[in-house]
């Protein structure tokens, strides 16, 4: 595929290495927040292919013993280093890469942590072109079960069950 | 970093050419192969706590932590069950931690057994990563001052100055985590030891080196075994001090920290663990006890430690 004006190809690859995932806990005792600013995820606006890799040690708590017990005992971060998730903007037809403007869109595909993959994980989100710029937007919940991770009863009231994990990412970069 | 930008730039070029109609997978496998040279990952949780059960572990209190630490130590199990097996009797050492950088930790404490105050310093001087940086071992430089504030009996001349009650440690640890389950240290110590009178352990010598080591292995997420051991060097060793060995479980439970122990030895600062444990295993000199820690965050830490 050449492009007119300067007879390169067309560059529909994109990705960064600093997207932000955030998951937040909300309990009956306490509201547990982690952020990791270190996302790698690219995007191919040609084919609607859509990828995010993140290390589970990245995740950054406002307590150290809270982010030890998170990769020690919860996500046993040695033994499974990354959650991962590969897969398609399913409606891609809805966004216009050269037109500003914020598009609803639908991602399925497969989401991995903890060794566990969900295979056709679906879930809305926005893809936002400003200035020519790409970003990509969504919120959703997980449920802790799915991903056979172990809450003892002791803590029950401080970690949710279902927890709420948000992803910001903007792509500067061409590939 | 001009290298790695090169490089990238390479794995881009070649991404960019070779697998142009292809899915996203490629990219993303060189993106994950660049961060992991890129970053250095440090390895945490070597020990469960900064304590293996009365010496250090190469663990230091995060930064902005503060640690209340209760040690307690009962008398000697064969003391009978007169003495209800030694819990008749307790000495104990309370303690404050702080972390202040994730390379440097303080604690001040104070112990029954000879009424001593301590301080020490645990400076981090290497970190165990892999990564960019890849280092097989943590080191750490441990000084301890502690002060014996005994009274003597008044026939005692001359009266112990500052210096003769005073003692100091300085140890290196050099620690290393294995795999998740197990750790290992190794503890070189030199003691200059005070100079109070001494009725348990009345010829003594002043300066011991010994030679530490201790482990950890973890049975499960929150339960490891400990044990700890200090070889003194026999030219250096008073003649009725006898090596401290000591054995633990630690429970983890949340903020707080267990540690059920069994040891010959009945002081918690360096210089009385190491120097006047009198105590043998094999005679049944053998003491339980317990550490307790409770973390309070002080200060809150939005970077990373």
């Amino acid at each position: 595929m050449r492009s007119p004006l300067t007879q390169q190809p067309i560059r529909k690859k994109y990705f960064t290495k600093n997207g932000l995932i955030s998951f937040f806990s909300k309990a009956q005792l306490e509201n547990i927040k982690a952020d990791n600013n270190q996302v790698l995820s690219t995007i191919d606006v040609g084919t609607g292919g859509i990828q995010f890799s993140v290390l589970i040690n990245g995740f950054h708590f406002p307590k150290a013993t809270m982010e030890e017990h998170f990769n020690e005992d919860y996500m046993e971060s040695s033994k499974y280093p990354k959650a991962t998730f590969k897969g398609k903007i399913t409606d891609l037809s809805k966004v216009d890469f050269t037109k500003d403007g914020v598009y609803k869109v639908n991602v399925s595909g497969d989401l991995t942590m903890h060794g566990i993959t969900k295979p056709n994980f679906s879930t809305d989100g926005t893809i936002t072109i400003k200035d020519g710029k790409i970003s990509a937007n969504s919120k959703f919940m997980i449920e802790l079960k799915d991903y056979n991770i172990k809450i003892p009863k002791v803590v029950a009231s401080n970690i949710a069950e279902k927890i709420e994990i948000t992803v910001v990412c903007s792509y500067p970069n061409k590939m | 970093m001009p290298k790695q930008t090169y490089l990238l730039f390479v794995v881009i070029m070649l991404t960019a050419t070779t697998s142009f109609a292809q899915d996203t997978t490629d990219a993303m496998a060189n993106l994950e192969k660049q961060t992991v040279q890129d970053e250095t990952v440090y390895t945490t949780a070597t020990f469960k706590t900064t304590r293996v059960v009365s010496g250090q572990s190469v663990e230091n209190t995060a930064p902005g932590v503060l640690d209340l630490r209760i040690n307690h130590r009962f008398g000697q199990l064969n003391s009978g069950l007169y003495n209800f097996f030694g819990l008749d009797e307790a000495s104990m050492r309370l303690g404050f931690d702080y972390g202040i950088s994730k390379r440097l930790m303080v604690g001040i404490g104070h112990s029954t057994y000879q009424k001593t105050y301590d301080a020490f310093l645990k400076i981090k001087l290497l970190r165990q990563s892999t990564g960019k940086i890849n280092m097989p071992i943590t080191l750490s430089y441990v000084p301890v001052f502690a002060y014996n504030t005994l009274k003597t009996v008044p026939a005692t001349v001359p009266k112990p100055s500052f210096a003769d009650r005073t003692s100091f440690t300085n140890q290196l640890i050099i620690g290393r985590k294995f795999s998740d389950a197990f750790s290992l240290q190794l503890m070189p110590t030199y003691i200059h030891k005070d100079n109070v009178p001494n009725v348990t352990l009345p010829y003594t010598k002043r300066n011991t080196f010994a030679m530490g080591i201790a482990g950890r292995h973890k049975i499960s997420k929150r339960v490891s075994l400990n044990a700890e051991y200090y070889y003194q060097l026999p030219d250096t060793q008073g003649p009725l001090s006898t090596n401290v060995l000591s054995l633990g479980v630690d429970i983890e439970t949340g903020g707080h920290v267990f540690q059920l122990h069994f040891t010959n030895s009945r002081g918690m600062t360096e210089k009385a663990f190491i120097t006047e444990t009198t105590g043998k295993w094999e005679d049944g000199d053998i003491l339980f006890g317990f550490n307790i820690s409770r973390v309070f965050n002080v200060k809150k830490t939005k970077n990373h430690w």
